[in-house]
């Protein structure tokens, strides 16, 4: 890693488990008290390491001087003190010294028990989501801004709510009783495969952070497979997936960081090792009854890391499948191009353009390419009006390229 | 959008028997045609497929074995779909593997719960 | 605990057969019946009750309006509830205030989820 990525990255992997156990040890009424000690430890690394260079272990001084900067408060804030201080004291047992437990085991209990407490039942969805990816993703507000596609001051009121409905509900940071966690897990899947998403699919982040977030999604996620109590199928299903999509991260963007489309893949730069993780989880997912949209995402990313027959049969019923469980757009064009690879394109066209999805510029992408040798007129009307809708440059480009071929060019 | 019930019917053939393959087949088209419907979001609910288990309550409690009599057909299942108008739900039912086996299709309008 | 369908047949819909200040008692011990089942935790489904728009696919894909053609019934709607076998469920339906000569099929449904 160079040394200019490192605060970023360390950002990354060690804010969420310092706000976690100071969170915990705050109680949940306080996770703001422990997000601005950590971002105040940050910025005095930034400075400190600029003007002195790096210290021999990065993560242990941040440790110590966040250990510090929360015994400080405690001792200094006369309201703290009175209120919470004492509960902490008593709590650990009377001792003079408050003891700040940043163990690995403490750092990991204390974030999967944060994830659950975020996503109690009482807490709006899209708060949810934006208190995960600032609490346990270390997100700036700019950056949930931009994975919401929304506003700071949106954010901002999002978090706030966020946090006062959490001290109002008084929910605790520990991990849930069995029913409890049933209930929560569903959306502690969404935040985390969002998280990975965001990462795997953004386009204006770079290589480096964009790699870190989706280890830290899957991290994130096994832990959840490392404790008894949350290793349930949809939690392996989620993995294999991470894990499945993963192995083409070097493979699908080329040196000048431009998108490469899966057909075109340098298939030996896929990662076999995590090709094989992929495998081990889904296996691991097909305990239980439940058939998740997990299963289903992963099962299909399954079949696009081999070419086995009936390859495209098996992925045609997944997205099937898919659409049932949950509709979305993306899912839609997916399942319309598995059918013109077994049925053909006149059929595939056919069931194209019922999907209304004519503002969407992947839609007209697809019509361009199921058209082509069929009626190149049509080809090339449905590609420029790909053109005209999309925003992103390195898509320009491809459907660029697509029209030129079209035209003999 | 409104919301309309496909309900499936199908006659009685115990003497018609199909292969595995074509099973299969039958399997992918009825799969192919939700798959479909979802793609388009207009899936409102994946429905049931029912069993041949039943049994009739009639005025009197009178209880008769077997599923609902008519003529020598019997609903095997129901799906619901959205749609601007019956004549839209139509066109869609109009896609059902059922058709292909000698079964029906009835499609009919859902009225709306207050609640 | 397995779910059944209860498919409510009618010799017309009731909105057909009854003026509405014959038909407000009639919802009424209806709903009553309905809220029985949800404090006995054996309502899966409240179903839908449907309307008097009706279209037949058949072989051919011919479409014929109105209600299912060759018989005189009609299907008013249906719910879903739970029991342990389909003549416990059938015993619940016997419960259900029936509309004139209404009948109630009782079908059971597979369940898709379970591999």
């Amino acid at each position: 890693m160079q040394e200019k990525d490192l605060i970023p990255h360390l950002y990354r992997t060690e804010f969420r488990k310092i706000t976690a156990v100071l969170s915990k040890l705050f109680g949940i009424a306080h996770i703001e008290v422990a997000e601005d000690i950590v971002g105040d430890t940050f910025l005095l690394a930034a400075e400190t390491w600029g003007l002195k260079g790096l210290p021999n272990n990065p993560t242990a001084w941040l440790y110590t001087v966040a250990k510090n900067k929360a015994k400080d408060f405690l001792k200094r804030d006369a309201l703290f003190t009175q209120k919470i201080s004492a509960e902490i004291k008593h709590s650990t047992a009377e001792t003079h010294e408050i003891e700040i437990d940043l163990s690995g085991k403490n750092m990991q209990d204390s974030q999967l028990q944060m994830m659950f407490a975020i996503c109690h039942p009482g807490i709006p969805p899209e708060a949810q989501i934006g208190l995960s990816l600032r609490i346990l993703c270390g997100f700036g507000i700019d950056e949930i801004a931009d994975a919401f596609l929304s506003n700071k001051e949106t954010i901002n009121k999002r978090l706030f709510r966020g946090r006062e409905k959490l001290k109002e509900l008084n929910v605790k940071i520990e991990l849930p009783l069995e029913a409890e966690i049933n209930k929560r897990i569903h959306n502690v899947l969404t935040t985390l495969y969002l998280l990975f998403n965001e990462g795997y699919y953004s386009t204006t982040r770079d290589k480096v952070l964009r790699k870190d977030l989706c280890l830290e999604a899957m991290r994130l996620t096994y832990m959840l497979i490392e404790n008894e109590s949350t290793n349930k199928p949809g939690v392996n299903a989620l993995l294999s997936l991470m894990c499945f999509h993963a192995s083409r991260f070097d493979a699908r963007t080329n040196p000048k960081g431009e998108l490469v489309l899966y057909d075109e893949q340098d298939t030996s730069l896929w990662n076999h090792e995590l090709i094989a993780k992929g495998e081990y989880y889904l296996n691991k997912a097909a305990t239980g009854d439940e058939i998740s949209k997990y299963h289903l995402e992963a099962a299909i990313a399954y079949w696009h890391t081999n070419n086995d027959q009936p390859k495209w049969e098996k992925i045609l019923q997944l997205y099937n499948k898919l659409l049932i469980i949950e509709y979305s757009p993306i899912a839609a064009l997916n399942r319309t191009y598995a059918l013109s690879k077994v049925y053909g394109k006149e059929m595939a066209i056919d069931e194209a353009e019922k999907l209304s999805l004519n503002k969407n510029h992947l839609y007209h992408t697809l019509l361009g390419d199921l058209y082509s040798t069929i009626d190149d007129v049509k080809a090339i009307q449905h590609l420029e009006s790909a053109l005209k809708l999309t925003r992103s440059s390195a898509d320009k480009k491809l459907i660029s390229n697509k029209i030129k071929k079209l035209c003999g060019q | 959008m409104n919301e309309f019930v496909l309900i499936f019917r199908n006659d009685f053939q115990p003497e018609v028997k199909f292969s595995p393959d074509e099973m299969q087949a039958i399997m992918q088209q009825w799969q192919n045609w939700m798959g479909g419907i979802a793609a388009q979001n207009k899936l409102a609910s994946s429905g049931n497929r029912l069993g041949g288990d039943g049994k009739t309550v009639k005025p009197g409690n009178i209880v008769t074995n077997g599923p609902y009599a008519e003529i020598k057909e019997m609903i095997s299942g129901f799906i619901i779909v959205t749609a601007d108008s019956i004549e839209e739900a139509s066109e869609i039912a109009k896609g059902c593997p059922i058709l292909n086996v000698g079964g029906n299709v009835e499609v009919r309008n859902i009225i709306p719960m207050n609640n | 605990m397995k779910e059944f369908v209860l498919i409510f047949r009618m010799d017309a819909l009731p909105e057909a057969g009854y003026s509405s200040e014959e038909l407000e008692p009639m919802m009424k011990k209806w709903e009553n019946w309905l809220e029985n089942l949800i404090a006995k935790n054996i309502l899966v489904s409240h179903g839908n009750r449907l309307g008097a728009e009706s279209r037949i696919i058949k072989n051919g894909k011919v479409i014929t309006d109105g209600p299912y053609a060759e018989i005189k019934e009609i299907i008013g709607g249906y719910n879903i509830i739970r029991a342990n076998s389909i003549d416990e469920a059938a015993e619940i339906a016997k419960s259900c205030p029936l509309i004139g000569d209404s009948a109630i099929e009782v079908r059971n449904i597979f369940d898709m989820n379970r591999k």
